[in-house]
């Protein structure tokens, strides 16, 4: 029951493809105008990926960040808003899971540790999401400028915090964890894949669930599509708001355990950067649809990854402007199959990523 | 009868053809649906020319027409004696030819001052600078002229509305409009402002300019016109001329309204003992306690309760019994939206019972939980989820039909197929997208998810059947007057009287605000109750 297919899912998996399509061919002319054969380093990215084990390790581990930060913003999408800030959350969530990891007693056993520090990355992002989401529900604020000043805010707090407190010796990295904090890499050749991925594919099917088989669920989808009738059936629209902006805040702070626990073990300056805004391609590329949204992140995982694994074919940067390429198709391909007849709904993603890229 | 039938006003028209200011017959169709259907106006030049007609006759859309703002689908439009191609017709042209168009909510770019406004795209140079002091000083002796006050370097957003509409009115005679197009200018206005405004359009037309006010307000129409045209549904249904007689408000609403008695069956009658389920107050808890005003009369320490006690103390407060069916007339913008609002609690700035305990302070969740339905005035914005399916929509906030946390799929399915079954929705298919559905059937989906609540103790329906096919709204009227048979109180907000002549008990006539009438019993099934209605909804007596 929880991948029906309805007339909806269609037409988001219409856009979602074409919007694949539509980057792969213009990848490919950009290809040709650096003169290298677009078949051959499409093969070779996905070759080389799969084949090697070390590389497909690399692209899940940036798929596992992604696919957090993603559901982030797919959830508040979901509910109407346009989570812009995952990137600050997750560094919010960075910065408290690594001083929660380091704060512990030494000999903290994992269960207690790993539990308590995932909780520390939750509450910090979630305290800056539900920020942002208050100040939307109850003062109108508007929450890409919010998310955006909160980016920056958190930014510098981080890095100041790391100089002052945290950074040991000229480094910009901070004390190592504890042992019983970290999270076990997965078997891929030593590649950075850790055990994050198995919580991020737990959270894609909670999320599946209670977005399509709980009142819960029905309510922040019904807030996103028309808050006026929400309202007037009786859902508390704010409440709403502010609760799915926390919780898309602990969400993405929740990724920072794919990086601090799970490969890094200690505070880095710029640990897990850009993750939040790719996140955004993410969540529109996977229609805001959990299961979509891992999906996504997996392709975007290959490309940034796949990207480095063809550097000699294709400079590094082509691939680069790529995951910009999927951002403006996504949102191209939205409108055009709301506007085309086989497929019904008028899309509010297509319509938010219009925003994103004016924003 | 002041009434000039149809074929003398045109054959009085054919001898003077030349002499018109615009003689005009039109058809506009938006979608499938047609606001105008040949609808006609002569304006006689150097008069007052009001167009009146009820919400949705279709008068805007005709000036807008002559205005050269929307484009009419076809038919004659003839300016000054030169017949225009209505299809092409825009508004450059109809600038060039003088028409002046003012409308209600003005189009002045609030950062600018008046007459920043009034030369936009035409600015006055001299050299490479802008210089507004010779259009400034032409622009207020105009407007003295007229009789018409304006301060041209005042910003426009400061500008009281009154004041707004005064310096776009100047501002269209100083670039030469003969013939000014105001479109409900009136609406937004306070009654002196109105009188100020009245007295200069009169002013005007001794001069010579020629002037159509679209109004809904008969007693404007009485106290300004010199020609009345009368849109009912897109046709022109009547003129009157007051040259020939005195115009009779009376007849004109009358006019408005229709006189075809629709075919009814009386609802039952409702026991006079039968209590109370709702009950509202008309005017706001905060009207006597007004921003930054000290709260007169209220005494130190008095708790909020205390004040909304007192003011529910002598104050108009609208009762619905059990089983009632009270109608609320009136033309759109009365003050009827704020009152269903206040009712479903979305805001609450009116005292309000429901089933007789005080719900004032409850929010809307804790109101339908207690037995409340609310039909909202607006389908499209506030009654439906357009992108959901026909059983989400219908299950949409009802926890009693899917369950508190998780969604009793089998449940919501039962649920929609017997609401579907009950209102005859179309396509009965509960998996279907309500953005695809028609107006009537989207309507069906409203009422269906709403009076199905159980305990059904008190329903506001808003327009519930405003832009429906004849067959839905049999549908609909079915199902309010079943949940009134059940013991329901129901409250229909309208602006379609027919609507509330076959459906309700008592209907009372909101105007400004305010409620300015009742008629309830035998008085409603007299054959003049309509007239009565109309006269009361318009101002007219």
């Amino acid at each position: 029951m929880i991948l029906r297919v309805t007339e909806q899912g269609r037409a988001q998996l219409q856009a979602a493809a074409i919007a694949i399509l539509a980057s792969i061919a213009i990848g490919s002319v950009m290809m040709l105008v650096v003169g290298v054969p677009p078949g051959t380093v499409w093969w070779a990215m996905l070759e080389r990926t799969t084949s090697d084990p070390y590389t497909l390790g690399q692209v899940l581990y940036k798929a596992t960040g992604l696919a957090l930060c993603g559901l982030s913003v797919g959830l508040a999408l979901d509910a109407g808003l346009f989570n812009i800030g995952a990137e600050g959350q997750l560094t919010a969530g960075v910065l408290a899971c690594a001083l929660m990891g380091t704060a512990l007693p030494g000999d903290t056993p994992s269960f207690i540790a790993v539990p308590l520090c995932l909780f520390a990355a939750a509450l910090a992002g979630g305290l800056v999401g539900a920020a942002i989401g208050a100040l939307r529900a109850y003062r109108g604020a508007h929450e890409v400028i919010t998310s955006i000043m909160l980016n920056a805010i958190v930014a510098a707090l981080a890095l100041w915090v790391g100089n002052a407190f945290l950074f040991q010796g000229g480094t910009t990295r901070g004390a190592d964890i504890v042992k019983g904090a970290e999270l076990p890499h997965l078997p891929f050749a030593g590649s950075a894949v850790n055990g994050t991925l198995i919580m991020a594919l737990g959270l894609v099917a909670l999320l599946t669930w209670l977005r399509s088989s709980t009142t819960w669920g029905q309510m922040w989808r019904a807030v996103g599509r028309d808050p006026d009738a929400a309202r007037s059936v009786g859902i508390a629209v704010p409440r709403v708001q502010t609760i799915v902006m926390a919780a898309a805040g602990a969400l993405a702070g929740l990724a920072a355990a794919n990086f601090v626990l799970g490969h890094k073990h200690a505070f880095e300056e710029g640990l897990g950067r850009g993750t939040g805004f790719l996140g955004i391609s993410a969540a529109l590329l996977g229609r805001t649809h959990p299961v979509g949204i891992g999906i996504a992140a997996l392709l975007l995982g290959l490309l940034s990854a796949g990207g480095l694994a063809v550097a000699d074919l294709v400079p590094k940067e082509l691939t680069e402007m790529l995951q910009g390429v999927v951002v403006l198709a996504v949102a191209a391909a939205g409108p055009w199959v709301a506007r085309h007849p086989r497929a019904a709904p008028k899309d509010p993603v297509g319509q938010r990523a219009g925003k994103a890229r004016a924003a | 009868m002041t009434r000039a039938s149809e074929a003398s006003a045109s054959s009085a028209a054919s001898t003077v053809e030349g002499d018109l200011v615009i003689a005009a017959t039109l058809t506009k169709r938006f979608g499938v649906r047609e606001v105008l259907s040949e609808a006609h106006i002569r304006v006689r030049p150097g008069t007052v020319h009001a167009l009146v007609g009820e919400n949705g006759a279709g008068k805007s859309t005709l000036v807008k027409i002559i205005a050269g703002v929307v484009r009419a689908d076809a038919g004659d439009l003839t300016v000054r004696g030169r017949a225009v191609d209505v299809t092409t017709w825009e508004r450059r042209g109809a600038r060039a030819a003088g028409i002046g168009l003012v409308q209600q909510h003005g189009a002045s770019a609030g950062t600018l001052t008046v007459v920043e406004n009034a030369m936009l795209g035409v600015e006055p140079t001299r050299g490479p600078l802008l210089a507004f002091d010779r259009p400034a000083a032409e622009l207020a002796k105009r407007g003295r002229e007229v009789g018409l006050a304006i301060d041209p370097h005042a910003r426009a957003e400061d500008l009281p509305l009154g004041a707004a509409q005064r310096a776009e009115i100047v501002a269209a005679l100083y670039h030469g409009a003969t013939l000014l197009v105001l479109d409900e200018p009136t609406a937004v206005l306070a009654p002196v402002e109105v009188a100020g405004l009245l007295g200069a359009l009169k002013e005007l037309a001794a001069q010579g300019a020629t002037i159509i006010i679209v109004t809904h307000k008969l007693d404007e129409v009485k106290s300004v016109a010199d020609d009345v045209t009368v849109l009912r549904d897109g046709k022109t249904v009547a003129t009157f001329r007051a040259s020939d007689a005195p115009l009779d408000v009376g007849a004109i609403a009358r006019a408005m309204v229709g006189e075809d008695t629709p075919t009814m069956t009386p609802p039952r009658a409702v026991p006079s003992t039968a209590p109370e389920v709702l009950a509202v107050a008309i005017a706001p808890v905060s009207a006597g306690r007004t921003k930054g005003a000290p709260s007169a009369g209220r005494a130190w320490g008095a708790s909020d309760a205390d004040v909304a006690r007192d003011s529910a103390h002598g104050q108009d407060m609208l009762v619905v019994v059990r089983g009632e069916l009270v109608g609320v007339a009136g033309v759109d913008g009365n003050g009827q939206r704020e009152l269903a609002r206040a009712i479903a609690g979305l805001d609450r700035q009116r005292i309000v019972r429901i089933g007789g305990v005080d719900a004032t302070k409850w929010s809307t969740a804790k109101r339908l939980t207690a037995g409340l339905a609310y039909v909202p005035e607006d389908r499209l914005h506030g009654g439906l989820v357009l992108d959901g399916t026909v059983a989400e929509n219908l299950a949409l906030g009802r926890t009693d039909v899917t369950g508190r946390w998780r969604i009793d799929r089998a449940a919501v399915r039962r649920h929609a197929v017997q609401r579907i079954a009950e209102l005859d929705i179309r396509p009965a298919d509960s998996d279907a997208i309500v953005r695809g559905l028609s107006g009537g059937n989207q309507q069906k989906v409203v009422i269906g998810r709403e009076l199905s609540r159980p305990n059904l103790r008190a329903v506001v329906a808003a327009q519930p059947t405003r832009g429906v096919d004849l067959g839905a709204v049999a549908r609909i009227h079915e199902r309010l007057r079943a949940a009134a048979g059940a013991g329901a109180g129901v409250l229909v907000i309208s602006a379609d009287l027919d609507e509330l002549l076959v459906l309700c008990h008592r209907v009372v006539v909101m105007l400004r605000g305010e409620l300015v009438g009742e008629l309830g019993g035998d008085e409603l099934r007299a054959p003049e109750a309509r007239a009565r209605l109309g006269a009361l909804m318009t101002g007219a007596t």
